[in-house]
């Protein structure tokens, strides 16, 4: 047990806390801090994934052993979250810090408590734990969508506040028929009295794990329950955006570890199995639908939606199939989609600055200033988007569609997701040759200036996709190792509870 | 007690519901009150029903189960503070947007 498996969680509630209390420091100082604390986040992210590549690390507050206490658990999961997370938090405040956010007040303050939610999500062990982590982050981010004023974020942030309360009252109903029958909320607890419970409560218990597939379904984007995303997403600022590219696939994380963990550990007949039956339609339809979203998106932020809209579908919809090997290549896939939906985000704000007119929109033809720059980033962010060869798009891509290959009900997923693809190439095709073909060469007085710093960031982000292709043979073997330890939910029963299965009839039902 | 708890439960939930669907603000968050209270007497109730018994072990021969009670008062807290922000955000949309639609429009009144 080791110390340091707190501070991804500690580390930003000081620094939101600091920065509120000092909201009358400088600029200047409050984006120093802010950046101070995302780069350690990014250092203990590294550590997190070298520390979990032995055994799980589990971490008792105030040394309350469990299943009595919270837990806080790491393993090779939460570890590569960990990281993605920092990662992509560390170009999202560096991009806030060349002005927007200037637009509002308390723009690092919020995002720090964002990442402080997002990162004790990632590493609880504990139920009812997850739902107050998700709360928090929730709570950063109907602030953080709303930063800037406005009306369409009023708008969005209405529908967004919404149906994430309703959901949060949907995950406490949850909580609550958990409770009452197995008398904890301990996840590796729960698992094993789920698997031991008798079959007069197996309704009610697969009604839990329906309402909590709901929950998360919310949060990751699964097709009806989607609407809210294309207009809070598009509507809010661009690094706040970015960051939110990490958020459905919270929703994601959290599926799979209650799915595999929780409801998975009885090996004859597992309770996930029922749910698995209704996510792989539901995200089938789900990639779809963002397919055809993409292809009629009006501006690129929306088309940004979109394609966040799309992974989901594809993540969810390969891991409702339910094999070790294809969630190790969604774990892949996972990785480089949430790297470009934030580049697509940022890059939307970039070339929008840079044109005369129409901001992000696609029916719009403007001048464009430093068109080769910028046409060079969105070709290279959209051939990686895509799928196409050589970056990570095609990598993740390829190896999911070969994983998924042994599985009966393959050519659902190939047929769509290809398709998928296809549509998303001449969506991006289409954007890019409007803006950086067509219009007339940039005949204005002044020319605008454009930020060295913000295309490095973006540049840099879109090299982390270059990187995953060029490093893809340890983290495929990362990806398949922690595929591996997530079907094999007994391990983590017994790194959390010692021995497993001792903790009976301390309360009789 | 059962019974009164299972209808209480019941009719909070209804109205939650019906309110929730409503087409103005207002009417929404206030169903999202009723829905959270709905749900914050479930989770209590998830302890089992009991009379008489405190939430200490060791003082009578029996005794109710505390931690319910602590997650109730978790959510509690969590879902004032939702309310009160969801409160304002609904005012801040109604004055910007100069209407409590929750779409932000009205689509049956006359567009100017």
């Amino acid at each position: 047990m080791t110390h340091l498996m707190i501070l991804p969680v500690v580390i930003p509630m000081l620094a939101g806390a600091w920065l509120l209390v000092n909201h009358r420091a400088s600029i200047g100082r409050q984006r120093v801090w802010s950046i101070l604390s995302t780069s350690i986040l990014v250092a203990l992210g590294v550590w997190a994934v070298n520390a979990a590549q032995g055994d799980f690390q589990t971490y008792w507050l105030g040394n309350w052993q469990p299943p009595f206490g919270i837990v806080l658990v790491l393993d090779r999961l939460s570890a590569m979250m960990l990281l993605l997370a920092a990662l992509l938090a560390l170009f999202c405040v560096l991009y806030a810090s060349r002005g927007s956010d200037r637009e509002g007040s308390h723009f690092h303050a919020l995002f720090q408590f964002q990442l402080m939610g997002i990162n004790g999500a990632f590493l609880t062990g504990d139920l009812f734990n997850l739902f107050v982590f998700f709360e928090i982050l929730l709570l950063a981010s109907y602030a953080l969508l709303l930063h800037g004023g406005g009306r369409a974020r009023s708008r969005a942030g209405l529908h967004y506040v919404i149906i994430n309360l309703l959901g949060s009252a949907l995950f406490l109903l949850a909580l609550g028929i958990l409770y009452g029958l197995t008398g904890t909320l301990n996840m590796a607890d729960l698992a094993v009295r789920i698997a031991a419970a008798s079959p007069d409560d197996q309704t009610l218990l697969k009604g839990a794990a329906l309402l909590l597939m709901v929950v998360f379904g919310i949060k990751a984007a699964i097709l009806p329950l989607l609407f809210w995303l294309p207009r809070a997403y598009s509507a809010s600022s661009a690094p706040v955006a970015a960051l939110f590219a990490i958020m459905t696939k919270v929703g994601f994380y959290a599926m799979v570890r209650v799915l595999l963990i929780v409801f998975g550990l009885d090996a004859v007949q597992p309770l996930n199995a029922e749910v698995f039956l209704w996510l792989w339609p539901l995200a089938l339809a789900t990639l779809g639908l963002g397919a055809i979203g993409v292809l009629g998106a009006a501006s690129l932020r929306t088309m940004a939606a979109y394609l966040v809209i799309m992974s989901s579908g594809l993540l969810m919809a390969s891991f409702a199939m339910a094999e070790a090997t294809i969630l190790a290549a969604s774990l892949f896939y996972l990785l480089h989609s949430t790297c470009l939906a934030a580049v697509f985000f940022l890059l939307a704000d970039l070339i929008g600055r840079q044109r005369a007119d129409g901001y992000d929109l696609l029916s719009v033809t403007a001048p464009l200033t430093h068109r080769w720059t910028l046409g060079t980033l969105f070709l290279v962010a959209a051939v990686s988007m895509a799928g196409l060869p050589p970056f990570s798009g095609f990598v993740s891509k390829a190896w999911l569609l070969q994983n998924a290959i042994n599985h009966p009900h393959y050519l659902w997923l190939w047929g769509i997701t290809l398709i998928a693809g296809l549509f998303m190439l001449a969506a991006l095709s289409r954007a890019g040759s409007g803006w950086f073909w067509k219009p007339e060469p940039f005949t204005g007085r002044q020319r605008r200036k454009l930020d060295p710093a913000r295309v490095a960031t973006v540049s840099v982000l879109i090299g982390i996709s270059g990187a995953l292709a060029l490093f893809a043979a340890p983290v495929m073997e990362y990806m398949t190792a922690t595929a591996g330890q997530l079907y094999h939910p007994s391990a983590y029963v017994e790194a959390v509870l010692g021995e497993p299965a001792t903790m009976t009839g301390v309360r009789a039902p | 007690m059962e019974l009164m708890i299972a209808a209480a439960l019941g009719i909070l939930t209804t109205c939650g519901v019906f309110l929730i669907l409503r087409a103005r603000t207002f009417s929404v968050v206030l169903g999202l009150t009723l829905l959270s209270h709905a749900v914050n007497l479930f989770l209590f109730s998830m302890g089992r029903l009991t009379s008489g018994a405190p939430a200490i072990v060791g003082l009578t021969e029996s005794s109710a189960d505390p931690l319910p009670q602590a997650l109730v008062l978790t959510a509690i807290v969590i879902s004032f503070a939702m309310t009160a922000f969801v409160v304002v955000l609904s005012l801040k949309a109604a004055v910007e947007l100069r209407n409590d639609h929750v779409d932000g429009e009205n689509p049956n009144e006359d567009r100017p």
